[in-house]
């Protein structure tokens, strides 16, 4: 027990009620921390979050009221509370307005009127230029502006894998139409199947994670089935903030319960019983949707012997990070765990951990319904299934596209109608530029990787010969300035450098050996920094420098 | 009949910069290149703390991975073959040399002046107008003084006042990116914190953003003599632990008061007492 001092003020009462919601209500009139408290620091960020939804920020009183239920020093508190986006310290009006000004609606002429904040990627990309609302109050508001998006491109059309219900418009709250449409079918065969059958499918599917790494799901799962330290954890990365990644909203938005199964299936095959779903602030609607789906598909027996937590961000792109995301869950800052240890031996509350990203899961009831060798026939032969594409930018219809592995960008541009593009951003702000040169590249991990780019999180945004191409790495550069969490000095400072050298190159004040400078902070970035965040925070603006040739006198 | 008090530990093999070394199963790559006497740059770790690995400089080239790896907290593995002078890392650390000395004072930090020399870093080629963590001095206090505009984020000082030393935790990291610092809850005063004026903060610093009063002022006035300080070693008066004291002594003056890291008691802690207590041996009345 630290030797706690405790901020002084007192929270309001609307705090108080709005803390013990989230932590069961506290012990009156006598301070002290109850004992059963003082292990659910996880609990903090919820109480943070709770309190900034009642009253629109976490005042002193709040933020001692959180650290003195939950035995967190206030020190660390303000640490915790002042490193997410969302989480104001200062007071400010109930109803905030955060504006993305992120590179697609960018494109889209996003501006930002008085009052609202500028915001990075919200992921609405296919409606830009977007908003995310807040109303702090009793009822709080949060909603996401256009409310609603185009229809689904490929709506109506046939031999749709991952996006069959989305297409067909099958209702997202209701559990009989999911059932109806072949849900739990999946979950109900691998029941009978077993764990090591489940395994051995998933691993002979040679299914990639989608979430950017690319790593193979079998593998990882099988790796935390045969640990002896128990728990094992199942974990849904669902932070997606990628600028230009929509993808695994759009899932969880209208097919909802398909990630709960896939999780049941997780949990089954890695011998989980508590599976965490880690989803960002700003997709309000997911969260309702997500919250409907676990609550009754475990009213009607789906989730025996497992159950699954929502758990929401406050608006840091780093807890993306697995490790980062997992000190997010336990009421750290969302610094990123050195590796190794990888998840897979020590991941969330320092037990062995399965983190997978919404598409990711999605792809495992294709596999445990067809069978891992029917699904590895979908596709190329290093890359198995299809994959989501997130289109945005000077597309003429832009959303969410399914392909097998192995289209190409240009019939990928094609059916979006995208004209004559400049340039094309495959990946996201992590990811890379390509030039009209390279259309022609087979969208699969080994092509892209030949070539140099990657596929990422599934984005490509689309760059016509009126578009702003400095502007663009300019925004980017700000992007990871701005979503560094700060631990690492090639990261912490060479986001900043990085910057700074793009805005005297964009104001024609380079200095003498600019370009060698960013070239050097992107291999110090790439070699020395502690996470993925600061080893790709120079990708994109390398590329364009490279394929571009954006900055050629 | 004879008891095992634990397993006896492995021997891990592995090679450093094509010399050959064995150190026991946990040890990490910095302990192996210490075996060897190839001492490498460190700057946020500390021999009494557990590694963050956040400053970077530490950083090595191990065959067949991605990246270079922290060698203060990378754990050997049999057949590790370890590079720590090689291009890509005399680059690497050339680099965080000069993103911290561009950003940062490190006019009173010797072993980071030390690297930028070795490394042949040049920090004013981000030119003048690059970004720093400039700031006002925090004097809030009678024993001890915070300039930030030194402070490399090392974590240091963090780790000594929370789980690894002194468990009080009145400081910790916040906000985030370049505008990431050390603050107590919500920037209150020491003396408004949970602060018990230890000083183990202190001890572990390694750029003297935190500085005790006596040195800050002699500092100021331009009488701090480093080169003439005499170190004395005696025992804590106060209470019967018995803790090792090395009084820094300038002009015949107590300007600082450490403890031994290798003395079992302490580990180089102290408490306020021992630390700041010292006026009454030098009460020339």
């Amino acid at each position: 027990m630290p030797d706690l001092r405790l901020l002084n003020a007192e929270p309001s009462d609307a705090e108080r009620i709005a803390i013990d919601a989230v932590l069961g209500a506290g012990n009156g009139a006598n301070n002290r921390t109850a004992r059963d408290d003082r292990t659910k620091r996880h609990l903090l960020l919820p109480a943070l979050r709770a309190a900034q939804q009642r009253v629109g920020w976490v005042s002193e009183g709040a933020l001692g009221y959180a650290s003195r239920r939950l035995a967190v020093p206030p020190a660390e508190a303000y640490g915790v509370a002042s490193f997410y986006a969302l989480i104001a310290l200062e007071e400010q009006p109930a109803d905030v307005t955060h504006v993305c000004t992120d590179l697609s609606c960018m494109l889209k002429g996003a501006t930002v009127p008085e009052g609202a904040h500028p915001s990075p990627c919200l992921g609405l990309c296919e409606r830009a230029p977007a908003s995310y609302r807040t109303i702090a109050g009793e009822q709080p508001v949060e909603e996401q502006i256009p409310a609603v998006g185009p229809p689904l491109p490929q709506a109506g059309q046939s031999g749709l894998r991952l996006l069959r219900r989305i297409a067909a418009g099958v209702d997202p709250e209701s559990i009989d139409a999911y059932i109806q449409t072949g849900g739990f079918e999946s979950l109900r065969h691998a029941r009978e199947l077993g764990p090591e059958a489940v395994l051995r499918e998933v691993t002979e599917s040679r299914l990639l994670g989608r979430g950017g790494a690319a790593f193979p799901t079998g593998v990882k799962w099988e790796a935390v089935a045969k640990q002896q330290a128990l728990p094992h954890y199942i974990v849904c990365n669902a932070d997606e903030s990628e600028p230009g990644t929509f993808k695994d909203r759009v899932l969880m938005e209208q097919d909802p319960f398909a990630l709960i199964e896939s999780m049941a299936i997780a949990a089954l095959a890695t011998g989980s019983s508590h599976g965490f779903i880690y989803v960002r602030a700003e997709y309000p609607l997911a969260h309702r949707r997500l919250q409907n789906a676990i609550d009754l598909a475990r009213s009607r027996g789906f989730l025996e012997g497992f159950d699954i937590e929502l758990r929401i961000g406050a608006g840091a792109y780093v807890c993306g990070e697995e490790t980062a995301l997992f000190q997010s869950i336990e009421g750290f800052r969302g610094e990123p765990r050195n590796k190794p240890p990888f998840p897979v031996e020590v991941g969330l509350f320092g037990k062995p951990t399965a983190v997978n990203n919404v598409e990711t899961l999605f792809n495992v009831l294709e596999v445990v319904t067809d069978g891992g060798e029917a699904f590895s026939g979908i596709g190329t032969k290093d890359s198995t299934g299809t994959r989501l594409f997130c289109l945005s930018g000077a597309v003429a219809r832009p959303g969410l596209y399914e392909l097998p592995f192995g289209a190409t960008l240009r019939e990928l541009l094609d059916l979006a109608g995208a004209e004559r593009p400049k340039a094309v951003l495959l990946g996201g702000a992590a990811g890379a530029f390509v030039g009209p040169d390279l259309l022609d590249i087979r969208l699969t991990y080994e092509d892209t990787r030949e070539a140099g780019v990657t596929l990422g999180s599934g984005v490509v945004i689309v760059y016509d010969e009126s578009a702003d191409l400095v502007g663009a790495l300019l925004r980017i550069a700000e992007f990871f300035r701005d979503e560094s969490c700060g631990q690492c000095v090639p990261c912490r400072v060479g986001t900043v450098r990085q910057e700074e050298a793009l805005k005297r190159l964009a104001a024609g004040r380079a200095h003498e050996d600019e370009l060698q400078t960013l070239a050097e902070l992107a291999q110090v970035m790439q070699d020395a920094s502690i996470c993925g965040l600061g080893q790709t925070a120079a990708n994109a603006v390398a590329s364009a420098i490279v394929n571009l040739k954006v900055f050629a006198a | 009949m004879s008891v095992l008090l634990a397993a006896p530990k492995k021997m891990i093999e592995l090679t450093v910069d094509g010399e050959v070394v064995r150190v026991f199963e946990g040890s990490t790559i910095l302990d192996a290149c210490r075996m060897l006497g190839n001492e490498q740059p460190t700057l946020c770790y500390g021999d009494t703390l557990t590694p963050v690995n956040v400053c970077r400089v530490c950083v090595v080239e191990v065959e067949g991975a991605r990246t270079l790896v922290p060698s203060c907290s990378r754990k050997v593995e049999a057949g590790m073959v370890v590079l720590t002078d090689s291009e890509r890392v005399r680059t690497s650390r050339r680099l965080v040399m000069e993103l911290l000395g561009s950003s940062v004072d490190l006019s009173t930090a010797p072993d980071a002046l030390a690297y930028i020399e070795q490394y042949d870093a040049k920090p004013d080629r981000f030119g003048p107008d690059a970004a720093t963590v400039v700031q006002d001095v925090k004097v809030d206090n009678d024993l001890y003084v915070r300039d930030y505009s030194k402070c490399i984020l090392c974590y240091k000082c963090v780790s000594a006042c929370g789980e690894d030393h002194q468990n009080t935790f009145a400081i910790a990291v916040a906000g985030r990116g370049f505008d990431a610092h050390i603050s107590t809850e919500l920037d209150v005063t020491l003396p408004e914190s949970a602060c018990v004026y230890c000083g183990n903060c202190i001890a572990v610093c390694p750029t003297g953003a935190l500085m005790s009063v006596p040195e800050y002022e002699k500092r100021q006035a331009g009488t701090w003599d480093a080169e003439n300080e005499t170190v004395v070693s005696t025992v804590c008066p106060y209470c019967g632990v018995g803790c090792n004291l090395e009084l820094h002594v300038q002009d015949n003056e107590i300007v600082n008061v450490t403890s031994p890291h290798d003395h079992d008691v302490t580990e180089g802690n102290l408490c306020i007492k021992g630390r700041f207590g010292y006026q009454y041996v030098q009460n020339r009345r």
